[in-house]
């Protein structure tokens, strides 16, 4: 069967594919944020397989930081991350509405010119 | 690389109406609202199990071409010529092998452990890119699969880009950027051998004689033989017919090899100037279903190969296992 062309896989002894992998024998699932230069925030750029956390730090360098400038990388694993449900998200609806806690709702200037006005006699 | 426009099917309709019959009409018609409106559709998110089930079909044998993708490739990293040469074909090979992993993932959060994908593409259960099936005789193959091949991939996967499944997108972001090398170092290492010796000219004629058949297979059968795909299209899952991904290939690239003084082995091969589409002669469809039933020349090796790596990698595997660590999906 082995009549390969490549060198390596003619060395092998080859059998018909029968192995089966159970369930987490492919370790476990980390996250990966990429950290492109000092001082940058963290971004999620992916996940990973890896038996711990040093392994996925390893295999991150490997996948995500091959290209581009990298400073640093952190790893978590996937089980550890709590999030909301994507279903839930309404209860950030009615943020937008909140503009007590946003700059762009405090207006004063028609205010002073209304107050200027009534005034008469407050010079600038 | 690699996705190609063929996605092999399981014949097992029945259990298919079954389960779609269970889905619920209002939260259909919700998916599709928001599909339509060019949402795209997260993990977390209700959808159709007829979705799901394609979507994992899909995204599971674009990562199995990725990863049996790299064999013929890696075949000649030990004597691919001269030291660049070497240092780019590994790091392309690297990539590939990448891109496995980002589709895997991709695929996990469905709900598809990376161990079952592995089982069922060993056990013949899921298949991967047809064209790899076939050998890379001489370092010329290489040369014609790191372009054109590459070249298709990249007009199919840059269609998929486009679809509504949140974390196969993200990943094929990924995966196009760095494809943009592979696609011109083949280019590069191609034109060096049609600019080159008579010899190298004569060897890169024939890799590409070979491998024609194989190219014009790759984005599958033609639009009238082809599954039914209405219902793909309508859900982003399948982006572009296989004829008009074929006739995009056709039109970038044919002449980018015509230019070089190369000829391609079909007499009927040329653009109509009325309809703006290329005309070929039909390509040999029964050839293609027999080699991706598993009677092709290298469909043994590959999964034998593939196999091989499982069975002696698992005591490193075991001997790093960690339980402290809890199994879980990719988050996104």
């Amino acid at each position: 069967m082995n009549n390969s062309y490549d060198p390596r896989v003619k060395r092998l002894t080859l059998k018909d594919a029968n192995i089966s992998l159970r369930e987490g024998e492919h370790w476990n699932i980390f996250e990966v944020f990429r950290q492109d230069k000092r001082g940058a925030r963290h971004v999620h750029v992916g996940a990973l397989h890896a038996p711990d956390p040093v392994l996925a730090l390893i295999f991150a360098k490997e996948q995500y930081g091959r290209r581009k400038d990298c400073f640093n990388l952190w790893v978590v694993c996937s089980a550890d991350i709590l999030a909301f449900n994507d279903e839930d998200s309404d209860v950030f609806a009615n943020n937008r509405e909140k503009n007590y806690r946003d700059a762009s709702g405090f207006k004063v200037r028609d205010k002073i010119e209304e107050f200027r006005k009534k005034s008469g006699n407050i010079k600038k | 690389m690699y996705g190609g426009g063929y996605i092999f099917d399981e014949p097992d309709r029945r259990q298919r109406t079954e389960e779609y019959e269970h889905d619920i009409p209002e939260k259909l018609a919700e998916f599709e609202a928001r599909i339509e409106g060019g949402e795209k559709i997260e993990p977390d998110d209700w959808m159709p199990s007829e979705y799901r089930r394609q979507l994992i079909r899909l995204i599971e044998q674009h990562a199995n071409s990725e990863i049996i993708g790299a064999l013929p490739e890696g075949t000649w990293i030990t004597r691919a010529p001269g030291f660049r040469r070497k240092m780019v074909l590994i790091a392309k090979v690297q990539d590939e092998i990448g891109h496995g992993q980002l589709l895997y993932n991709a695929a996990e959060t469905l709900g598809k452990s990376r161990e079952a994908m592995i089982n069922d593409l060993l056990s013949g259960k899921t298949k991967y890119s047809n064209v790899f099936n076939y050998p890379a005789e001489t370092w010329a193959d290489v040369t014609v699969i790191g372009f054109l091949i590459d070249a298709a991939a990249i007009i199919n996967q840059v269609a998929n880009s486009r679809g509504s499944y949140g974390p196969y997108c993200r990943a094929l972001e990924r995966i196009c950027y760095e494809e943009s090398f592979h696609l011109k170092q083949g280019h590069e290492a191609f034109v060096g051998l049609a600019a080159g010796t008579p010899m190298q000219r004569r060897m890169l004629q024939d890799a590409l004689n070979r491998w024609w058949q194989p190219i014009m297979h790759f984005f599958g059968p033609p639009d009238t033989i082809s599954a039914h795909t209405e219902k793909l299209m309508q859900w982003k899952v399948k982006m572009a017919s296989n004829d008009d991904m074929r006739d995009h290939f056709l039109n970038d690239y044919v002449p980018k090899v015509w230019e070089l003084g190369l000829t391609l082995p079909d007499p009927n091969l040329k653009k109509n100037g009325e309809t703006g589409r290329w005309e070929y002669s039909d390509p040999d469809w029964d050839l293609f279903f027999k080699v991706i039933k598993g009677d092709g020349p290298c469909n043994k090796e590959r999964l034998a190969v593939r196999s091989w790596a499982e069975e002696h990698g698992r005591w490193v595997r075991q001997a790093l296992m960690s339980s402290k660590y809890r199994r879980h999906a990719p988050v996104a």
